[in-house]
């Protein structure tokens, strides 16, 4: 008999009632700048402490750090009972749409922040995105993932095939795919999955979000969607995927044998490489970027302030120097992979430096260009049940061979039944 | 006794007394420990999710966004194929590991009971073990042996499929145990009745040894043989017994949350087959931030839960009568 499995939601409750009781304590702290972050965002803070010291020897900081998804539950927690607030919370990418549409978080295009006089120093996608529906600027950008396409280089060799070959267009990506198999046996991707997730990126309308536009209809059934899941189907029923879910042991697996070709990502991801998922293919990788120049980010990294945070005015200069401090920004790039957001730390000549795990490859400038190229998307807060819904539908495309329109008709269908949950009640 | 010491020093400084407190009041104040953290973990969780049921509210807007919406996330739910799906998984699974464990857990606390004597106890802690195990540790092992290519479930299957005349057992290719939709409900399975069997074994066993050594004495001078025995005497008598141990899988099986969370993933796995009830209420809420709807969800989980128990309760009854 399995035990008692509301535990996990009463600790939640938990956390909602401690926040309440530890509501005093924190005013009773209002000289510590409180920060909460996850990491890697934590150890770029403790590196910039120091200098934060330095200039503010009065305000000491207190880091408060959790594992990704808990950090982020606990601050969902924490602006839900405004209380126990830090007074910086870090947020990744994906969830920042969340949190910015709720009216929780402190507007920096106001005064005294006017945040709008930094904007051009930022990445301009970055910047944007930190940007609600309604003109606030919640959020400013600390690190971005500008995406590429790495690829080892000696198993393109051994196929016969070339990097222009693979990234002329999706169409000749799989393709190419074909060929690698055939004359390596080494998968093209990881998972078919990666592909529709790029390919749904592409070639979205300026002020159209993934999923949902502007006005919030609901885009699953469009073009885009169409082509992303049809060449996923393709690389599945070509064998050119391994099934092989990320940072699972197979994946790093693969990358270290070889088995697979390509792998889609983030500028971290190749830091991860070098340190740790496979160190032993130093030089057999490249970088190159991804096919028909499709820009998208993986993952990034913002810093907001709660609307009733204890020390706004010291927050935002914390905020100001997480990232808009060139030499801070350029110590995160180089010891923890968080390719800055500030516009400045991109003419530092480390940029020109060749990377040896890359083969000597200037990758740092294919990742700058693919910063500058990324646009911003619209967020919707259903944004993460749309993502779960296409993805469900993508899976019984691949493994039960639903017919693609079918499924994506059927998203709509279940998406539309979500967005359009309380137009009724609205409209009375 | 007192010496002439300690005396002095209490006369130096006498003692403060403590204020009394009235016998009127004295059990509050010994209850209210109790009562305080009931109220505040037991009781208020419960009246929230309640009053959430009734509201729309994305939380990192405060409490003041809440918005009331009468019946709609109760509508909503009960006509969520989501939720319907999940509930399909839910019983798939409570009814494949329920009915296992109990199945087995009878037969084998018999066993243990009529063939151990000396190391009976230790044979039961070994049963035991599984479920005082981390569940980290547990999903982190059946990972492992349920892993593609180098898993041992499918090396022994390849292996059971070299011997002649049962090459028909082993699959032509691996079995992806963990993201396959067909494989996803058995491989759960396979570690909820490895979990939680030995919990229900030893429930069994100390049923069996509350059963009168003279019954089966009178049953052997009858010529009764050990078939016979079970039959008739030690399986009626762990009647009581098997009612709480069905009504503890029921209520346990339908809130199955950690073992599919972190054995296959958050999301439940490919086209979520592993996706329990109760993990898709801890995804409405905390990944879809929808708390009102996943609140409506619990209630109608608890009715739900609450329906079978008492089916449950009727079932056991009619069989005593």
């Amino acid at each position: 008999m399995p035990g008692f499995r509301a535990t996990t939601i009463a600790g939640k409750t938990f956390w909602l009632v401690a926040s309440l009781l530890a509501c005093g304590l924190a005013q009773a702290q209002s000289q510590t700048l409180s920060v909460a972050a996850y990491p890697a965002v934590d150890e770029i803070i403790k590196g910039a402490i120091p200098t934060w010291n330095k200039l503010h020897p009065d305000v000491p900081i207190r880091l408060i750090s959790r594992e990704m998804e808990n950090h982020h539950t606990a601050m969902t927690t924490a602006l839900s009972t405004r209380s126990n607030l830090p007074d910086v919370i870090a947020l990744e990418f994906s969830r920042l749409g969340r949190f910015a549409s709720a009216g929780g978080l402190l507007d920096l295009a106001q005064p005294p922040y006017l945040i709008g006089q930094y904007q051009s120093r930022y990445v301009p996608f970055a910047y944007k995105q930190g940007t609600t529906k309604g003109g606030a600027v919640v959020a400013a950008p600390t690190d971005v993932g500008p995406g590429t396409l790495l690829y080892r280089a000696d198993v393109l060799q051994k196929a016969g095939v070339t990097e222009a070959e693979l990234t002329q267009s999706w169409e000749s990506f799989v393709t190419t795919g074909l060929k690698i198999k055939a004359r390596t046996g080494a998968y093209l991707v990881s998972n078919a999955g990666d592909v529709k997730d790029i390919l749904i990126r592409s070639g979205i309308k300026p002020g159209d979000g993934l999923y949902f536009d502007a006005q919030g209809n609901v885009l699953v059934d469009s073009p885009r969607f169409v082509r992303a899941f049809e060449l996923a189907r393709t690389i599945r029923q070509n064998k050119l995927d391994g099934k092989i879910p990320a940072w699972s042991n197979d994946w790093t697996q693969g990358f270290k044998s070889g088995g697979i070709a390509t792998q889609m990502s983030g500028a971290w991801l190749a830091g991860h490489m070098a340190a740790w998922i496979a160190p032993t293919t130093k030089g057999l990788w490249r970088v190159t970027q991804l096919p028909e120049k499709t820009w998208a980010a993986w993952g990034g990294t913002f810093y907001v302030i709660p609307k009733n945070a204890q020390n706004k005015a010291q927050a935002w200069e914390f905020i100001k120097l997480m990232t808009l401090n060139r030499d801070l920004q350029l110590n995160a790039f180089k010891v923890r992979d968080a390719f800055p957001a500030l516009l400045d730390a991109h003419t530092d000549p480390f940029y020109d430096e060749p990377l040896e795990f890359l083969g000597g490859q200037k990758a740092r400038q294919w990742w700058r260009e693919a910063a500058m190229n990324i646009q911003p998307i619209g967020v919707n807060k259903l944004d993460n049940i749309a993502d779960e819904v296409v993805n469900t539908e993508l899976d019984k495309v691949l493994n039960h061979g639903k017919d693609i329109r079918a499924a994506l008709a059927d998203a709509k269908a279940l998406l539309d039944k979500r967005a359009h949950r309380y137009d009724a009640r609205r409209l009375q | 006794m007192p010496t002439a010491t300690t005396r002095a020093v209490c006369n130096n400084r006498p003692m403060k007394r403590l204020p009394r407190l009235s016998p009127e009041l004295a059990p509050y104040v010994f209850l209210s420990p109790f009562v305080i953290l009931f109220a505040v973990f037991g009781i208020f969780p419960l009246v929230f999710s309640f009053y959430l049921a009734f509201q729309t509210w994305e939380p990192t807007g405060g409490l003041a966004a809440m918005q009331f919406v009468g019946l709609d996330n109760f509508v909503f739910t009960l006509q969520d194929e989501w939720f319907w799906k999940s509930m399909r998984n839910t019983l798939w699974l409570a009814l494949a590991t329920g009915m296992a464990q109990h199945l087995v857990a009878i037969p084998l606390a018999y066993f243990i009971h009529t063939s151990y004597k000396r190391t009976r106890n230790a044979v039961m802690g070994i049963y035991f073990l599984p479920y005082i195990t981390s569940s980290v540790a547990i999903a982190m092992m059946f990972s492992t042996l349920f892993s593609t290519d180098y898993g041992l479930i499918n090396q022994a299957l390849h292996g059971i499929g070299q011997i002649p005349g049962l090459g028909w057992l082993a699959p032509a290719q691996p079995i992806d145990w963990r993201n396959t939709a067909e494989t996803i409900k058995p491989a759960v399975a396979t570690v909820v009745f490895w979990r939680y069997l030995g919990f229900n074994v030893v429930l069994y066993l100390a049923a069996l040894q509350t059963i009168p050594q003279d019954i089966y004495e009178a049953a052997t001078m009858d010529g009764a043989g050990r078939w016979q025995q079970f039959w008739h005497i030690t399986l009626p008598s762990l009647k009581p017994m098997m009612y709480f141990g069905v009504t503890l899988s029921v209520i346990g099986g339908l809130q199955l949350f950690e073992e599919p969370f972190m054995l296959i993933d958050h999301r439940g796995g490919t086209d979520q087959a592993g996706l329990t009830t109760a993990m898709y209420m801890y995804r409405t809420a905390f990944d879809f931030n929808d708390f009102g709807t996943a609140s409506a969800m619990s209630w109608l989980l608890f009715l739900f839960v609450a329906l079978l128990t008492w089916l449950t309760n009727r079932a056991f009854k009619e069989k005593q009568a």
